[in-house]
Parts: C-alpha cells; sequence; structure tokens
C-alpha cells in the first residue's frame, strides 16, 4: 500500500544518491514540486531518465545532481534551449553529464519493456539514423520469424518514479487524466515510486477504464496542490507560459541561475513557500 | 481584394503553401511549431477532415488556438480521444495508420535526411539542439513526409554533422534498400520555395518558386549546388482566405498564450 505521507518523507526516505531516477510528465503533469525536493535535499549521482527533460531537469542538471540523462527530446518548450543542459554538455558545468540519447519511440518502448519485466524493447525504429553510432545502447536484432532487422534497446527500469496526478483517494489510489505521456509505463517499470497528488478525495469518482494506478502498486502519495506549477494539471490549473518564457534569461548565466535556486528553492522550505517567492521576485520584476 | 494587391510575408506563404499540400481526410503526424501551424490552417481551410495526430496522445485533435508546447491542454481536450505516449508510437504510427508526418528541422542536407542533435562533433558539441523527439520514426514509417523550415546556408547544409532522421541518406534506392518502410520526403517546404526530390536521385530539387524569390536567391540560401527543375513553377500565392484563417488563427493564439509557435516538451 502506498504511504500517504509529506514530499520531504518520501524523497528522504525513497530517493537515493546514485539512484535511476525517472521523473516523468509530458508537457502536463510534470513533477516540479518533487524534482525541487530533491534539489533541496541535495542528491548526488542520480542517472535521469526521461522522454521530454524541461525546466525541473534543466535546475537539477545545474545544481548539480544528475552524472547521466537518459533522454529524447531535450528543451524549454515553446521557448528554446535548456542553457544549463547545453552547459552541463557543452562546457562540463557544473560537471560533465554523460547523455544515452534515444528517439520518443525507443524511449516509450523501453517503458513499456521495463513495466513488462522484459530486458528489451523491440520496436522497428533507428534506421538510417546516426543514433546507433553514439548509443552502443541501440543494436538491432533479426526477427526469428521473418529476419526482418529489428531495433533493440535495453528496459528502462528506474529506481524510483516520480509523477504528478490529478487526485488520490484515502488509501491512496491515484487517478490522472488528459495527456497521460508514459507516466503509467514510468511507475510500472520503478523498483519505487512517488506521486504527488492535487488533492485527496474520499472517492475517485473513476470510470471503468479510467488511468488509475492502484495504491499497492505505489510507494507514497503525497498532497502538493499545484505542484506540477509551472506545468498544469488539467481541470486544476493552467500552465504558465510567462514562466516558461521568464527562465530563459535566468538560465542562460551560472551566476543568475544560482542566486535563483538560492533564493526560490534552497531558502524556501516546500513548494508552497517557492511558490510565495516566486510571486514576489515575479511582481518586482514587474 | 483582388490576388495581385494581396500583401504577404515569406513565413505566410511557407505557411499556407504548406498547408495546401495536406489533403483532406489525410491522417497527419503532427510536429510542432511550423508543421502545426500549417496542418491546423489546413484543418481550418481546405481539409476540414483531416485528422491531426501529436506523439503526446491526442487523436484527432481540433485546437482552437495553436499549442505552445506538444503537450498543451486544448490539444486534449478537443481531440477525438487520448492515449499514452507508448500506444501513439506502437499501434498508430508503427501500426502503419499514418499517411504524413509533417516535420520541421534544424539542418537538412540535399537528399533530405534532417538534423535535429547537434553542431559540430557528437562529443564536443559546439550547439547542443534538443535531439530527435519522435522524428526518426515518423519520418521512416508516415506512408510520407513534408517537411518545413526557412531556408539558409546554415539550415540547407552540403553534409549533416549528425544524420537525426533519415530522408533519402545517400540518394537513389538506399532508403528502400535499408529496409524503411515509408516512402520518405516527398516535399520541403521553405520560405522561398519547394523542393522535391528527383524521382531517381532523390536529391532535392527546386520545383517551385515563391513570387518575388529569385532563383540566385534560393541558390545562395542552399549550402550545395542546388539543381533547378527545368519545369520549374512559381507557388500560387495565398489566396485571401487562407490568409485571413491564419492571421485570426495567430491572433487568437497571441491573445491566449501571449505568444506563437511552440515546442515539444
Amino acid at each position: 500500500m502506498a504511504k500517504i505521507t509529506p514530499l520531504r518523507e518520501a524523497v528522504a526516505s525513497l530517493v537515493h544518491d546514485g539512484d535511476t531516477v525517472a521523473l516523468e510528465g509530458f508537457t502536463h503533469l510534470i513533477p516540479h514540486a518533487a524534482g525541487h525536493e530533491i534539489i533541496r535535499q541535495g542528491r548526488r549521482g542520480l542517472t535521469l531518465v526521461r522522454m521530454t527533460p524541461d525546466l525541473i531537469y534543466d535546475q537539477m542538471i545545474g545544481m548539480g545532481c544528475a552524472t547521466k540523462l537518459i533522454f529524447s527530446w531535450g528543451g524549454n518548450p515553446g521557448v528554446g534551449s535548456l542553457h544549463r543542459f547545453r552547459d552541463a554538455v557543452e562546457q562540463g558545468w557544473p560537471h560533465r553529464l554523460e547523455t544515452e540519447e534515444h528517439s520518443h519511440a525507443g524511449m516509450a518502448n523501453a517503458y513499456v519493456a521495463g513495466a513488462s519485466n522484459l530486458p528489451f524493447a523491440l520496436l522497428r525504429g533507428y534506421t538510417g539514423s546516426d543514433l546507433p553510432k553514439v548509443n552502443p545502447n541501440i543494436r538491432f536484432v533479426e526477427c526469428p520469424f521473418t529476419a526482418e532487422k529489428l531495433a533493440a534497446i535495453p528496459s528502462v527500469r528506474p529506481d524510483v518514479t516520480v509523477i504528478h496526478a490529478q487526485k488520490a483517494d484515502r488509501r491512496g489510489n491515484v487517478l490522472l487524466w488528459g495527456i497521460l505521456g508514459v507516466q503509467k509505463e514510468a511507475v510500472l517499470a520503478a523498483k519505487r515510486s512517488i506521486v504527488t497528488v492535487e488533492e485527496i478525495v474520499d472517492d475517485l469518482e473513476a470510470p471503468p477504464n479510467a488511468c488509475v494506478l492502484p495504491s499497492w502498486a505505489l510507494s507514497a502519495v503525497c498532497p502538493v496542490p499545484g505542484g506540477a506549477y509551472p506545468s498544469y494539471a488539467q481541470g486544476y490549473s493552467e500552465r504558465d507560459n510567462r514562466f516558461y518564457k521568464a527562465w530563459d534569461p535566468i538560465a542562460r548565466s551560472r551566476d543568475d541561475f544560482r542566486a535563483w535556486m538560492q533564493r526560490h528553492v534552497l531558502d524556501t522550505d516546500d513548494f508552497a513557500g517557492f511558490r510565495r517567492v516566486l510571486a514576489e521576485s515575479m511582481k518586482e520584476a514587474v | 481584394m483582388s490576388a495581385e494587391t494581396l500583401d504577404f510575408t515569406a513565413t505566410e506563404i511557407m505557411t499556407v503553401a504548406a498547408s495546401r499540400l495536406l489533403k483532406d481526410g489525410t491522417v497527419c503526424f503532427v510536429g510542432i511549431g511550423l508543421p502545426s501551424t500549417a496542418a491546423n490552417l489546413a484543418r481550418l481551410t481546405h481539409a476540414p477532415e483531416v485528422v491531426l495526430i501529436y506523439e503526446s496522445g491526442p487523436i484527432g485533435a481540433k485546437p482552437t488556438v495553436l499549442p505552445l508546447s506538444i503537450g498543451d491542454g486544448d490539444l486534449a481536450l478537443t481531440a477525438d480521444t487520448v492515449v499514452s505516449t507508448p500506444e501513439i508510437f506502437r499501434y498508430w504510427l508503427q501500426g502503419g495508420r499514418i499517411d504524413v508526418g509533417f516535420l520541421g528541422a534544424a539542418q537538412v542536407d540535399r537528399f533530405a535526411n534532417i538534423n535535429t542533435t547537434i553542431i559540430g562533433p557528437y562529443d564536443a558539441p559546439k550547439v547542443r539542439l534538443p535531439g530527435a523527439g519522435g522524428a526518426p520514426e515518423i519520418a521512416s514509417q508516415a506512408k510520407e513526409v513534408f517537411i518545413v523550415l526557412k531556408q539558409s546556408p546554415k539550415a540547407f547544409v552540403a553534409k549533416l554533422p549528425f544524420v537525426t532522421s533519415a530522408g533519402y541518406l545517400d540518394g537513389g534506392d538506399a532508403r528502400a534498400k535499408a529496409g524503411i518502410p515509408g516512402a520518405g520526403p516527398t516535399a520541403v517546404i521553405t520560405d522561398l520555395g519547394i523542393l522535391t526530390p528527383d524521382p531517381v536521385t532523390k536529391e532535392l530539387t527546386l520545383t517551385s518558386i515563391h513570387p518575388g524569390v529569385t532563383v540566385e536567391q534560393v541558390k545562395a540560401a542552399t549550402g550545395w549546388d542546388l539543381k533547378i527543375s527545368p519545369d520549374l513553377k512559381t507557388t500560387e500565392i495565398p489566396d485571401a482566405g487562407a490568409l485571413a484563417a491564419l492571421r485570426d488563427l495567430q491572433a487568437r493564439t497571441a491573445a491566449a498564450h501571449g505568444q506563437a509557435g511552440g515546442g515539444e516538451g
């Protein structure tokens, strides 16, 4: 059964230095609050996994949490580059970041294989691409029935997967809807999992076939209203496009980035504190 | 207003020309940014039954404004259904149900191969680009591919530093020999004209030039000795209806988001 617990305790007990950690979300339901808590608790040596690393991974990489990134598209959606990610790859700041690079189809299949307890994923993919030349984890096998050449990549099996969802009931069953990305697969592929939720309710009122993650398949459920900010939670909040744009100049300079992280993340106690300080600093900027 | 008096920008004729290629009823896997603008313009004008699929999971999306990210809530709320990302890539793309893959690119070469990964050596990159996203499998498995990007010597290069997604590889029958199922890029639409692959060599050839643009301009914006079709046509200028629909869509988008455009993630 999932333990319903404050986020600080869930991160302290479930995310360890050196772990392979996936914080998943495809633009929607990105677990920013959990990413901040991992930064606050000073985790190091993480292998971060995500199809679409964006601002929260930029922050974690810039704060030195990660030594490796497994991904398929890294950018600030609708704005441009991730400057901290680029600085790590191009200049090795704050330290060298190893990358293992796939396509979305490869990553999605690797999560499915992980959730299915298979050693590798099989797909028709990567043909003609240079990705297999730079990623030795993309290999090709022959179909035993047709002799077709198919791509094989290792399953993604995170030590911990972290996602954000709309709601949980008091037993810790979780319901999410809208754009689901690979969150269900990422949770089921992982040894441990943390789900932050907008609210805890008496009854999920989930129709049959809804995307419900049963409490017994999860490690911890943490109420963090607005915990996906600046991404959104369908039915609860809108994406704050202003913040995605505001992030670009902050992340361009190492000093501005460090100062911003100190004030907004390291010097705040939790995500509610972060939101309060952010409201102040955005007001100052105006 | 007569067509001759219409004023339009290079980006507008590129977008309208790209949207015209999308036929009504087509099932289109849409990249974010320029492809999404062109595909939605097609849906709002001549192709109301086009089916737009985004890699984040929406199938049959009918967004009221242009999405800023590939996972905007409006895509989910207006879609016929929303499936998981693994399902999009496994059942719908790999399953062979996509007619057209509509992609952008940072760079293309003369055989319409695409780079969105890196400028410079992979291990010591000059510029780290966002990476592959869904493009390698869209480029290989959609029945055909349209690529839309602005033309410049930096974007149209003789040799790519990295092939992220396959066009025609080394040209000729290299793509088919590699066992790639889809036909490949059938049009590259730019702000200067439309390039299509030579039927035999598969080398991109300028087959349509936008009005007011010179062949010299297009050649100067291309990093290899660009072949010009002997039957070079002039691109039809955007009609008033399409231009109005495009501007209206962008005005609605700006009002909703405070900006136009979009990216993955």
